[in-house]
């Protein structure tokens, strides 16, 4: 699996790209594999907020339905809407082309309290 | 977990594996869709050794067969296959399973993975027959090559010609063993399945010796869950999701393998009796208009009340629409009421349509 260095993770398979105070979330290899072929991510276009692990959608795979959560609270400032006529490019791009929203971040400490590359790779058994 | 004998190949192809029937199965290798897609415009191998054989012999084997079988296994010769059920004395669906008749005195069912133990004790508790109910299930392994390209694969694999009908068998030999070769399986494409007896090296190089033989042609590797879609596009039912004990076969849309003409069977005044009385429902293909993903369980509607209930459903592949098989209250069927698939609690509108989903 893929676990870029430059990421921050969560224990619910999300990851976040902090650049100065814009968070981008997305779901991790390790999730895209284990969900398999993703056909809809369900995320409300008219979304503005999110919590530290709060829900903010649902991303659908041929085999199961998965709830999504924000690894950081923040304002929603950006919602991938590619990703409503072509879910699969998580799949083949979870880190780039299928990453899920843009967030401006409203707390930085609970950056604190995410996983690092080397911590997600060990929940993930690698 | 059990293993079937062509784990190792499994492996090496980074099958992702699933318990399913006790057995550890690959339900996909690469990608659903992907091996879906290959098994209707090429060529797909899969492994279904779960899948249960059970040999009826004696004297009295046909007997044995029409008593529990609600098809009219008379019509068979050998080397012909049918596709059949068992019911329970009140109609309900104890398994639904291919009879393949191999001589007068010699019978094969092929019977789901997950009933195999109650099957084979239901098929004695009804032996007033003297014939032998041999569970060969551990013994046989299962190989299914299924695809527009699969006569060619096949021809290339046992160098000699495939003129076979539709649910026919002959035999075939591979490392000079013999095995049964059908002309049957669960996609609705033209088709293969190799049952064959033979340890692990044996199942392997079978396996490997079908994949040269496929390679120009565009195999791949399905896994279980491309199985699934296959069919279902099909409108093949799944026991377990379609058919049960508490599901008959007319309202199953069985009623064509359903022989009530034939003398008797188990079951057979219990079906009769729910002809006469009128179906309360139907197992009902419904397709909507949109890229839905219509799933077991969700709540078929009409308006605000409830009309049925989805038992499989999927984003078809090849129509990329939603499609459903929905048990739904006979009072509903008169072409008169609009339904919709309830979906997270949004209405999509859904319509009725003849099987199969797909053009085939």
């Amino acid at each position: 699996m893929n676990t870029p260095e430059n990421l921050l993770y969560t224990n619910d398979h999300e990851w976040i790209l902090v650049e100065g105070n814009t968070g981008t979330i997305g779901i991790t290899d390790f999730a895209q594999s284990q969900l398999g072929d993703i056909v809809f991510v369900d995320i409300d276009p008219s979304l503005s907020e999110v919590t530290s692990g709060g829900n903010f959608g649902t991303i659908e795979a041929v085999k199961t339905i998965s709830e999504l959560y924000s690894p950081c609270s923040g304002k929603v400032v950006a919602v991938n809407e590619a990703l409503s006529s072509g879910a699969e490019v998580i799949n083949s791009d979870p880190y780039g082309e299928g990453w899920l929203i843009k967030i401006e971040l409203t707390n930085s400490d609970e950056l604190k309290e995410l996983l690092t590359p080397a911590a997600y790779k060990e929940l993930t058994g690698e | 977990m059990k293993q079937t004998t062509l784990y190792k190949s499994h492996q090496k192809h980074g099958a992702k594996l699933v318990e399913f029937a006790g057995f550890a199965m690959p339900i996909q290798y690469e990608s659903i869709i992907a091996e879906h897609k290959a098994v209707r415009n090429s060529v797909g191998i899969f492994d279904v050794s779960h899948m249960g054989e059970v040999f009826i012999r004696g004297e009295k084997a046909l007997d044995f067969v029409q008593h529990i079988t609600v098809n009219d296994a008379s019509k068979l010769f050998d080397g012909r296959v049918q596709y059949s059920a068992m019911c329970y004395e009140d109609g309900g669906i104890v398994d639904d399973l291919l009879v393949y008749k191999i001589s007068d005195t010699e019978y094969m069912l092929v019977i789901n993975a997950s009933n195999i133990d109650k099957d084979v004790e239901w098929m004695n508790s009804n032996n007033n027959f003297g014939v032998t109910i041999s569970n060969e299930s551990d013994e046989y392994s299962l190989i299914a090559v299924q695809g527009p390209e699969s006569r060619n694969l096949i021809e290339k694999l046992f160098m000699t010609g495939f003129p076979m009908e539709y649910y026919h068998f002959t035999y075939a030999e591979f490392q000079g063993r013999e095995m049964i070769v059908s002309r049957t399986g669960y996609t609705g494409e033209l088709g293969y399945e190799i049952y064959f007896k033979g340890n692990e090296d044996f199942a392997n190089s079978l396996w490997d010796a079908i994949f040269e033989a496929g390679k120009e042609l565009g195999v791949k590797p399905a896994g279980l869950g491309c199985r699934d879609s296959l069919r279902l596009e099909m409108g093949y039912c799944l026991y377990g999701n379609d058919i049960d004990a508490g599901t008959n076969p007319l309202e199953a849309g069985l009623g064509w393998i359903t022989k009530l003409g034939k003398e008797s069977f188990i079951g057979k005044d219990a079906i009769l009796r729910s002809r006469q009385q009128g179906l309360g429902r139907k197992l009902t293909p419904l397709i909507a208009d949109s890229r839905v993903f219509p799933r077991h369980g969700y709540d078929v509607m009409c308006g605000e009340e409830k009309a049925g209930v989805v038992t499989s459903g999927t984003l078809s592949p090849m129509l990329d629409k939603g499609i459903a098989l929905a048990y739904v209250d006979s009072k509903f069927l008169d072409g008169e009421h609009q339904l919709s698939f309830s979906i997270r609690n949004t209405a999509v509108p859904a319509r009725i349509v003849k099987l199969p989903f797909i053009q085939k």
